[in-house]
Parts: structure tokens; C-alpha cells; sequence
């Protein structure tokens, strides 16, 4: 029996900067995790991720990542990606030096 | 100083320029990340978890100030104002944007270094001991030779595409402080019956996910044969070595699959092949590298500034721990912690290496290293400049009398940076540095060395570690597996696995309960941990390790 699928958002690196992006609904890439689009669906999470993977010149190894609902927006279900969302825990450097996470 | 040849900065220029182009292109979009990515890694540029990261070759760990003082530069201009030195003695920076890449990437050059074969499955940096041409117990200063190997390595036409990465460190003394058993290629200098110097050669050593210590294969190398030698064992690997499967693709398991037998009579004949070929240009070679690296100009003066401030405990106590014995009895090497309690382990800010190089200059004949335990060596400083020395580090927080204690901890990146880390590595050993400062055990408990790797690749040595701590996901938490009795000197000794590992929060506390049980069981405060578990086994230490989280569960 195949696994149950779980909600995941895409998301990659920035070419540019390598900073975390998510790809939102309406097909922008953002920096904040909680605007990424959260997809239900696994046929549809793997037709967006050939989306993204079409997007070469804007971002650097989309994915699939895991998250769930959240009050504001998807929230991150594995650490590895709550430390993508925040940045690193030595210096207050990263996402979280510009936004509250 | 080895100042690099005309070739050298011509090859080195000529990269920069090509990588240039294909950074041009990749933005452009002429090229994909699938063509650009075995580019970028070609010069040193990794993507990791929150931006690119750039690792620079430090070659046997040796800088001058102009080049500490050229990183420091970039740490301001294209990065956070602080760089990463690491177990291979090179510095990574953790926030460079991608165009910036080829100004940083020139600026280097200006200064003689570069980000070549820092990356990709070529022979890597080589690493040599960091007290190499200062330390009291050396047969030679290993650098000349390690010249050699990275003019030689470097664009190598055969080993650009080895099966894997494939690391060679060196040691001129026989006390080994480079690792060398856990290399691909370890050299440890030593001298035969005649009194000749030449080296003892180890094949195969390797941590990771299969970490062995390597078997020797050349009991007594001479020293004039050494490139064909080396040539030789990395021309076999590159034969027989499998490209079918990337875990089983390094030079432990090529040695190890085909026995140490086998891969030595292939070695021998190859080399017995390669060594009239070498017609005593590379000797040649090695001698005019020689005059580069002579010692430098020692001055004699009184000592009396020293004596007087051995009065002085704060002193004395760094004194005790970040000197060891120079081979002129006046001088000292001194390291220079980078292990602040609390601070992240290797970690130096712009202006940390700035002052640096700035001492290095006054009183250490403008010599500087980096060594593969994450701090920085200052090899030659006379100890009638110590005291001064002392005072300059200490408002700059580069004071810390830790060096060889339990807060002079290694650790990688770590999750908080790296792709690979299954779990945090930094905030750990932050952690334990700082519970062991305000304990106020760290120089009752002696020598301890505590290495942590956020993943099995091991680039934080845990396997070597007196205490080696490794971070894994287990079912989406981090968790922490503890080893014991762990040496990476020439008697090196892969650390004994404890039991189930231990949730983030609860590291610190069990690494104190391994101490503490080592203070009570140990015969007299000159029985190092590393003696009392030799004497007494892992046996006592999980009992105190687990017993007592048992009965706090319970």
C-alpha cells in the first residue's frame, strides 16, 4: 500500500543570492514560507514541481517539502526545513534577521 | 614564505577569468545548473542550505598577513564579516551572492590563493601539521614536500576524475598532529636505521560512513621517492577503485576489497614503472622549494619580560595550555583559540583577522596557520613577545586558555549551514563549552578533545574524538550518538559506539556525566580521560552514562 500523501510546498534556492524560495500560488517565488502554496494533491504537487524544475534561470534544485497548515500560512513539518525558513541558529543571520521567525 | 611561481599565478588568473564566463553565462541563462554545477564546484563554490558557500585552499594550512588580511577583506566586502576555518585547513565563507563569486574569487588571486580542487573527486588540499618548521619533536618541516604533492596534483591531467575525493595529509614529526591515519594518503616522517629521513607511508584511512584506520603500506619510504610513490598508489586507485557505487568508491574500500596485499604488489610495480620516468626533476624541484621555506631569522633577546609575567595567572594559564615546545628553546608556538566558550568553533570575525595578521607581523615573523582543529598558529613567536602578545588577543576574545581542554571542541557547520548534516553541530558544542566554563572543571578535567559531525560523512572527526558526538535524524528528530575513547595521534583509535543516542537537550548533560564518572575513576589528575578509559574499558562509562538517564527517566 502506497504511503499516504501529505501536504508539501515547492521550494528551491535562488540563483542569485542561494537564498530559500517557495513558489506561491500565483506562481512567484517568495521568501517567506508562509506564503508558499500549500498542495493537497500529489498529482498536482508533482506537475507544479515540473513547474518549478522549468524555472533554471530563477532558482537552483526545487523540491518537494513537507509542511502543514498553519494560522498564518504553511508551516514546516521537518527541522530541516523550520532551519531553511529561519536561518542559521549561531548568528542572527538569514530569513530571520529580516522577518519574525 | 613559498611565494607562488609565475605559472602558478598565470593558472590561477586564467581560472578565475574562465569561471567568470561561466558564472556570466549561468545568469544569462546560456547555461543550466546541470552544466554549471560541475563548474562551480570545480572552484570551490557549493550551494547550501541558505546561500552559497565558497571554500578556499589554504595549502598546508600556511597564510601570510597580507592573505589573512585579503580574507578579512572579503568577510567585509561579499560575506557576513567573519569566515569558517575548517578540519582541512582551508576557510569557507557562508554567504557569498553568485555574482560577486568571481570578484571574491579574484581578489584571492591577488594574494595567491584560489578555490581550485577544493571540490569535485580530484586530490584535494593537502593538510600538513600546523606546527610544521616550529614544533620541537620535528625531523623536517613537511611543507616543502606538501608543495610538491599540490604542484603536482594541482590540474593533474590523470586525476581530475578520480572514483572519489582523495585527501593527502602530511607530518614531519613522528608525533602526528595531522590525522594522517585517517587519510587517503597519510605521510608520517620518520627516520630509519642510517638516520635518513623518509617517510612512513598509510593508505586507506578514511572516517565517514565506513571510517577505518589506514594500514601502512610503505614501511620506510625514502623521501626522494615520495611523487612516484604517491603517483603510483593514486594511479591504482584510479583503476581500480569503483565508480559503480559512490559509498564504496574511496581508497579505504578499494584497499580494503582487494586486500592490503594485493593493492601494495600493484602499487610496487606501478611504481617501479613511474620512477625512472621522474628523471630527479621533482628533486630538483623540491630542493629550490626547500630554500623557500627556510627558517626564519630568530632574534635573541633577553627573557625576562616571559619570566616576569609567569607571575600573572591569567597568563600563566595560557601560557600552560596555547604554547608548545619551539625547536628554539627561546621561541614558543602559540595557538590562538577560535573556540571562545560560547563562540561558534573556528569561526574568526574580519577584524579577529585583521589583528592577527597584524600580530603575526610584530612578534611571529609574519607567519600564520590554520590548523585542522579549527584554531589559528602563530609558529614562531620569541616568549620575551608572549606577554605582549597575550595582551594584545585578550580584548579581541582571542585569549581563551583552552587549547587541547574540553571546550577547544571541533565541530562542522552543521545543519545550520550544510546540505548534507542530518542534525546541528555548532549549537552543540557551544553548549558544552559553556557549561564546562561555568563549571570551572576544564582544566581540573586535562586533555579532552570532543569532536562533533552533523552527519556520517564525519568532516568533524567524531570518530577520533576522546569524545566524538554525532548528530542524526532519527524519525524526523535530531539525535545524538555518543563514541568513547576515540585518538587520531599515530596511535589513532576509532571511538567505541556508547548505546541509543541522545535528543539535542540532552547532550550537554551526558557529556558531563561521562566527565564526571572519568574525575571520580581516574587514578590522579595526571591520568588523562584517554588513559582511564584505556585502563578501564567503555564499561564504567556507559554505566554512568545510561544509569543514571534511566533512573532520571524513571
Amino acid at each position: 500500500m502506497s504511503r499516504k500523501f501529505t501536504p508539501k510546498v515547492v521550494t528551491a534556492n535562488a540563483l542569485l543570492e542561494g537564498d530559500v524560495v517557495y513558489l506561491t500560488a500565483d506562481n512567484r517565488w517568495s521568501r517567506v514560507h508562509s506564503e508558499a502554496e500549500l498542495i493537497e494533491d500529489e498529482a498536482i504537487a508533482e506537475l507544479r514541481l515540473l513547474d518549478a524544475s522549468a524555472r533554471d534561470s530563477e532558482v537552483v534544485g526545487p523540491y518537494l517539502a513537507e509542511a502543514r497548515p498553519g494560522p498564518n500560512g504553511p508551516e514546516p513539518v521537518h527541522f530541516r526545513e523550520a532551519f531553511r525558513a529561519r536561518g542559521p541558529s549561531n548568528y542572527p543571520h538569514g530569513k530571520q534577521e529580516t522577518q519574525n521567525v | 614564505m613559498y611565494d607562488y611561481t609565475d605559472f602558478d599565478a598565470a593558472f590561477v588568473r586564467e581560472r578565475v577569468a574562465q569561471f567568470s564566463a561561466q558564472v556570466a553565462r549561468r545568469i544569462d541563462g546560456s547555461l543550466t545548473e546541470e552544466e554549471f554545477r560541475p563548474l562551480r564546484l570545480m572552484n570551490g563554490l557549493y550551494l547550501q542550505l541558505h546561500a552559497y558557500m565558497l571554500r578556499i585552499a589554504v595549502p598546508y594550512g600556511t597564510l601570510n598577513p597580507r592573505q589573512m588580511r585579503q580574507l578579512a577583506m572579503i568577510a567585509e566586502t561579499w560575506d557576513r564579516g567573519y569566515g569558517h576555518f575548517t578540519t582541512r585547513q582551508n576557510i569557507q565563507f557562508n554567504w557569498p551572492k553568485l555574482p560577486d563569486v568571481p570578484k571574491i574569487l579574484s581578489a584571492l588571486a591577488d594574494v595567491g590563493m584560489h578555490s581550485i580542487q577544493t571540490s569535485g573527486n580530484t586530490i584535494r588540499n593537502v593538510t600538513a601539521d600546523h606546527f610544521a618548521g616550529a614544533a620541537a619533536d620535528e625531523i623536517e618541516d613537511p611543507r616543502p614536500v606538501a608543495e610538491l604533492l599540490r604542484q603536482w596534483s594541482t590540474d593533474h591531467p590523470e586525476f581530475q576524475f578520480l572514483p572519489r575525493k582523495f585527501k593527502i595529509a602530511v607530518t614531519g614529526s613522528p608525533n602526528d598532529r595531522a590525522v594522517t591515519r585517517a587519510h587517503d594518503i597519510g605521510l608520517r616522517m620518520i627516520r630509519n636505521d642510517r638516520g635518513e629521513p623518509g617517510f612512513e607511508v598509510i593508505v586507506g584511512g578514511g572516517l565517514g560512513r565506513t571510517p577505518m584506520i589506514g594500514p601502512v603500506i610503505r614501511d620506510f619510504l625514502p623521501k626522494a621517492d615520495l611523487l612516484p610513490y604517491c603517483e603510483a598508489i593514486v594511479a591504482t586507485y584510479n583503476m581500480l577503485g569503483r565508480r559503480d557505487n559512490k559509498f564504496k568508491a574511496r581508497i579505504k574500500i578499494t584497499v580494503f576489497e582487494n586486500g592490503l596485499d594485493k593493492f601494495r604488489a600493484l602499487v610496487e610495480e606501478r611504481f617501479q614503472a613511474l620512477r625512472p620516468q621522474f628523471g630527479g626533476a621533482d628533486q630538483a624541484l623540491l630542493a629550490e622549494i626547500e630554500r623557500a621555506f627556510a627558517p626564519p631569522d630568530y632574534v635573541q633577546k633577553p627573557l625576562a619580560p616571559y619570566h616576569a609575567a609567569l607571575t600573572d595567572p591569567v597568563f600563566r594559564a595560557w601560557a600552560d595550555t596555547n604554547l608548545s615546545p619551539h625547536k628554539n628553546p627561546d621561541y614558543a608556538v602559540v595557538s590562538i583559540s577560535l573556540k571562545a566558550h560560547g563562540e561558534t568553533p573556528g569561526n574568526a570575525s574580519a577584524a579577529q583577522m585583521r589583528l592577527m595578521a597584524d600580530l603575526a607581523e610584530t612578534y611571529g615573523h609574519s607567519e600564520l596557520r590554520v590548523s585542522h582543529e579549527q584554531n589559528i598558529i602563530l609558529p614562531h613567536v620569541h616568549r620575551a613577545d608572549l606577554p605582549a602578545l597575550h595582551a594584545a588577543l585578550k580584548p579581541a576574545g582571542l585569549a581563551t586558555a583552552n587549547i587541547g581542554l574540553i571546550s577547544d571542541i571541533i565541530a562542522c557547520p552543521g545543519m545550520d549551514y550544510c546540505t548534507l548534516a542530518t542534525a546541528r553541530a555548532i549549537p552543540v558544542a557551544q553548549e558544552i563549552a559553556q557549561r564546562f566554563d561555568a563549571l570551572k572543571l576544564e582544566h581540573e578535567i586535562g586533555p579532552m578533545k570532543i569532536k562533533i559531525s552533523g552527519c556520517i560523512n564525519a568532516c568533524g572527526h567524531h570518530h577520533v574524538g576522546h569524545i566524538g558526538i554525532l548528530g542524526l535524524d532519527r524519525a524526523g528528530v535530531e539525535n545524538y550518538q555518543i563514541t568513547l575513547g576515540g585518538d587520531g595521534t599515530e596511535d589513532a583509535v576509532l571511538g567505541d559506539k556508547t548505546g541509543p543516542g541522545f535528543a539535542y537537550d540532552e547532550v550537554t548533560d551526558a557529556v558531563e556525566r561521562i566527565v564526571r564518572a572519568y574525575l571520580e575513576m581516574r587514578h590522579d589528575p595526571s591520568e588523562t580521560f584517554l588513559a582511564t578509559y584505556r585502563r578501564l574499558g567503555p564499561a564504567p562509562f556507559k554505566s554512568a552514562l545510561y544509569q543514571e538517564a534511566d533512573a532520571n527517566a524513571a
